[in-house]
């Protein structure tokens, strides 16, 4: 007879780890990367081929100099990369998008601890990085039914809704077509992967915000990055918080700082330095958000506090 | 009304419809002094000593005990040392049997008229929580709280057991039995059922049997577990909030299991003790899996045996379900009161952690609204006073959180140790 193997219950697990969850995410992004190689043919798959490469690459040579397991089959550097390409323009000078792919494995996700432990979302950081860094190439779009390139989006010049819906415009790679990111959405959601709590209050806030401004909301909610970044970005779970009063107040925050920075700041696009800044505060949130627990009087924070 | 978290399981309960049957005499049977929550018994027989199925062979020298009653008639062999599942050494009656099943000549049913009877008898008939966590009934029973409402749990929200959804549907009269008996000495003016919706015909009979009985009600539950769980159970099956840190006396609520509660209508008929008890074999190495009625003591192996287990193939046996039942070490482990399944299971691929996503499943699992991973990490970090913060005395081990982790962190067993550490206990941060 064997040996009886003693373990501490429960002694049953569900079926889906932590890559499976992570493939979901890539078959969600999918279909909008799919229509940026459409629209803006083959450099935009060789462009994400380089991102996601290079952000698999990373995180392997990461873990062997640091040491540690090796994470890349929990696909989440995949993810990252995928990510990244879709939010670069998609003419962008490839090295540089290696560089990109560096900032977000290394500098913020490794250096931190790896998954898990960042505090920023990695896409959103090296997006911002690289912006500062090249600003000129990071902000010449390429019109895909013409193949001019200018320097606006449709932010500032203005498109039909249709065009926007579709993803007919200039743009970042992955964040023109708005029906495939929706689509993807609504995967997320079906799979139960992500709760609509925060793209839907990060839209929903930015436009109110717009409306109330006197723009027009939907063609502001339908360009840019900000249905890229609320579907995508504001659910990431290491960098948005627990709750699900969290996640709206995390929504709320991102859809108003979108809409100030768009409005009044000197960047057309406002949405990745939104949701930096709701990473940010995402700790702040947590606490003044944790559900009470069954049977208890005090809600968990008036005791966090009553310590500090 | 607001429904308490809970997960959706695999039920498996490929036995729900098979009869129970009787193991037939095993060849020895090892009787430990400790099958309850408390203190342990002390054996009152002595080595060579002939007897009989019902004699006291374990008396309790404590009040938060229960007596311990031979289930075979026989020799004792030897007084032996077992070590239960939780490790504590206790002393262990080993009977052979002569196959005769010679009843104890005190047997007669015990009077009742009043509570003190009944405690008195439950008490003597060594009663326990039948569903797993083994509470000494009379010590449940024996309450100065002002109790209105029974509750009988019969939810076995548990994957693959079957015992209680058996009674329900074998032997609802005597529960109904038990619940009037219960009702009438304890002086309690309603019961509530709670059952599992995915127990149909189990909440059939009972509703038959309870028909002329308007203050008893079926409450049907959703299939998800964890609603045997105590406070999820009086939640949801009569809307009061046990608070933490108090048990349901506490707002006027007794907590019962539907096998607990026929044992002692049964007990109140002929006077027997708890000698036997019924054991769900199931698993996947398990061939034919059943529901036995099996005397308190029979080794495990037997018992797998009879369900013609594959013993080459098992590479773990449970107690209980598989979200809290506990791991055997040997086929010679003895069936305890509290044990309602036996499980032998085939090598499963074994389960890695990696890191913490704080995709936050946990915390939508738990049905207490804890956050398991501030709780791990608690533990982990020796933070004393963040688990206090966070209640880590309020888990009760359900497993939901270790079952939901995409990281396979080992959430539940971190927080069952967090709560060993020292200062953790005594309610909110301080």
């Amino acid at each position: 007879m064997n040996q009886m193997l003693v373990s501490a219950s429960p002694h049953e697990r569900a079926p889906l780890p932590t890559w499976h969850i992570m493939l979901c995410v890539l078959l969600a992004l999918l279909p909008a990367a799919a229509a940026g190689c459409v629209n803006f043919g083959y450099r935009a798959l060789l462009l994400l081929s380089v991102t996601v490469g290079t952000a698999i690459f990373w995180e392997f040579l990461c873990r062997i100099i640091m040491k540690r397991e090796q994470t890349v089959g929990d696909l989440s550097a995949a993810v990252t990369g995928l990510l990244l390409g879709m939010n670069l323009p998609p003419d962008l000078p490839l090295w540089q998008a290696a560089v990109g792919s560096f900032v977000a494995i290394v500098v913020v996700k490794q250096l931190f601890g790896g998954l898990g432990q960042n505090f920023a979302n990695p896409t959103v950081v090296a997006r911002i990085v690289l912006m500062l860094s090249f600003t000129a190439d990071m902000t010449a779009f390429r019109d895909p039914n013409t193949d001019a390139v200018s320097s606006a989006t449709p932010l500032v010049t203005g498109a039909s809704y249709w065009d926007l819906f579709l993803g007919n415009t200039a743009g970042c790679l992955g964040e023109t077509c708005a029906l495939a990111l929706i689509l993807g959405g609504i995967y997320l959601w079906l799979r139960g992967i992500i709760s609509p709590a925060a793209p839907l209050s990060f839209v929903g806030s930015f436009a109110l915000c717009t409306w109330l401004a006197g723009n027009d909301p939907l063609s502001q909610v339908l360009s840019g990055g900000l249905l890229l970044g609320a579907i995508f970005m504001a659910t990431d779970y290491v960098t948005t918080p627990l709750t699900a009063k969290g996640k709206i107040l995390f929504g709320i925050g991102g859809g108003c700082l979108t809409f100030v920075i768009r409005q009044f700041g000197g960047y057309p696009e406002g949405v990745s330095f939104a949701i930096l800044l709701m990473n940010l505060l995402t700790p702040y949130i947590d606490r003044i958000s944790m559900t009470k627990p069954f049977g208890t009087t005090e809600p968990r924070e008036k005791e966090v506090r009553s310590d500090a | 009304m607001k429904r308490l978290n809970g997960i959706l399981l695999p039920h498996r309960k490929r036995t729900e419809s098979r009869m129970t049957e009787d193991l037939p005499m095993p060849e020895i049977v090892r009787i430990p002094m400790l099958m309850h929550m408390g203190a342990p018994c002390e054996p009152c027989v002595k080595p060579g000593d002939p007897v009989t199925v019902g004699q006291k062979i374990g008396s309790m020298i404590h009040e938060f005990s229960a007596p311990i009653h031979a289930s075979v008639s026989g020799k004792v062999k030897a007084i032996s040392q077992y070590q239960t599942q939780n490790s504590k050494l206790v002393p262990c009656v080993e009977i052979e049997p002569d196959g005769l099943q010679t009843l104890y000549a005190g047997i007669r049913p015990p009077k009742l008229e009043t509570k003190e009877d009944l405690i008195r008898a439950v008490r003597e008939s060594g009663c326990v929580g039948l569903g797993g966590a083994g509470f000494p009934t009379h010590v449940k029973l024996n309450t100065t709280n002002q109790i209105d409402m029974l509750i009988l749990n019969g939810a076995e929200c548990e994957p693959y057991l079957t015992t209680d959804c058996r009674l329900m549907t074998e032997a609802a009269d005597e529960i109904i039995g038990g619940v009037c008996l219960l009702m009438k000495l304890l002086g309690i003016k309603e019961t509530r059922i709670g059952i599992e919706a995915n127990k149909p015909a189990a909440i059939a009979q009972l509703s038959e049997a309870c028909e002329e009985f308007v203050d008893v009600k079926i409450v049907p539950l959703p299939p998800k577990y964890p609603q045997g769980a105590e406070k999820v159970i009086v939640y949801h099956t009569c809307g009061r909030v046990v608070p933490e840190g108090k048990i349901p006396a506490d707002v006027g609520v007794i907590v019962m299991n539907v096998s607990t509660c026929a044992f002692i209508y049964r007990y109140s008929k002929t006077g027997m003790p708890l000698v036997t008890r019924c054991v769900t074999v199931d698993g996947n190495a398990v061939k034919r899996p059943c529901n036995l009625r099996v005397p308190i003591g029979a080794p495990v192996g037997e018992l797998l045996e009879f369900a013609e287990c594959d013993m080459d193939s098992v590479h773990q046996m449970l107690s209980g379900g598989p979200m809290m039942g506990q791991a055997l070490y040997s086929t010679d482990q003895p069936v305890t009161k509290q044990q309602n399944g036996l499980l032998a299971m085939k090598a499963a691929k074994k389960v890695h952690a990696t890191a913490c996503i704080r995709c936050g499943r946990c915390m939508q699992a738990c049905p207490l609204d804890l956050m398991p991973m501030e709780l791990e990490r608690g533990f982990r970090t020796k933070d004393v006073v963040s688990l206090k913060k966070h209640h880590v005395h309020l888990c009760m081990g359900c497993g939901c959180c270790s079952y939901v982790c995409p990281a396979k962190r080992p959430l539940a067993e971190s927080i069952q140790l967090a709560k060993l550490l020292p200062g953790t206990k005594g309610g909110a941060a301080t």
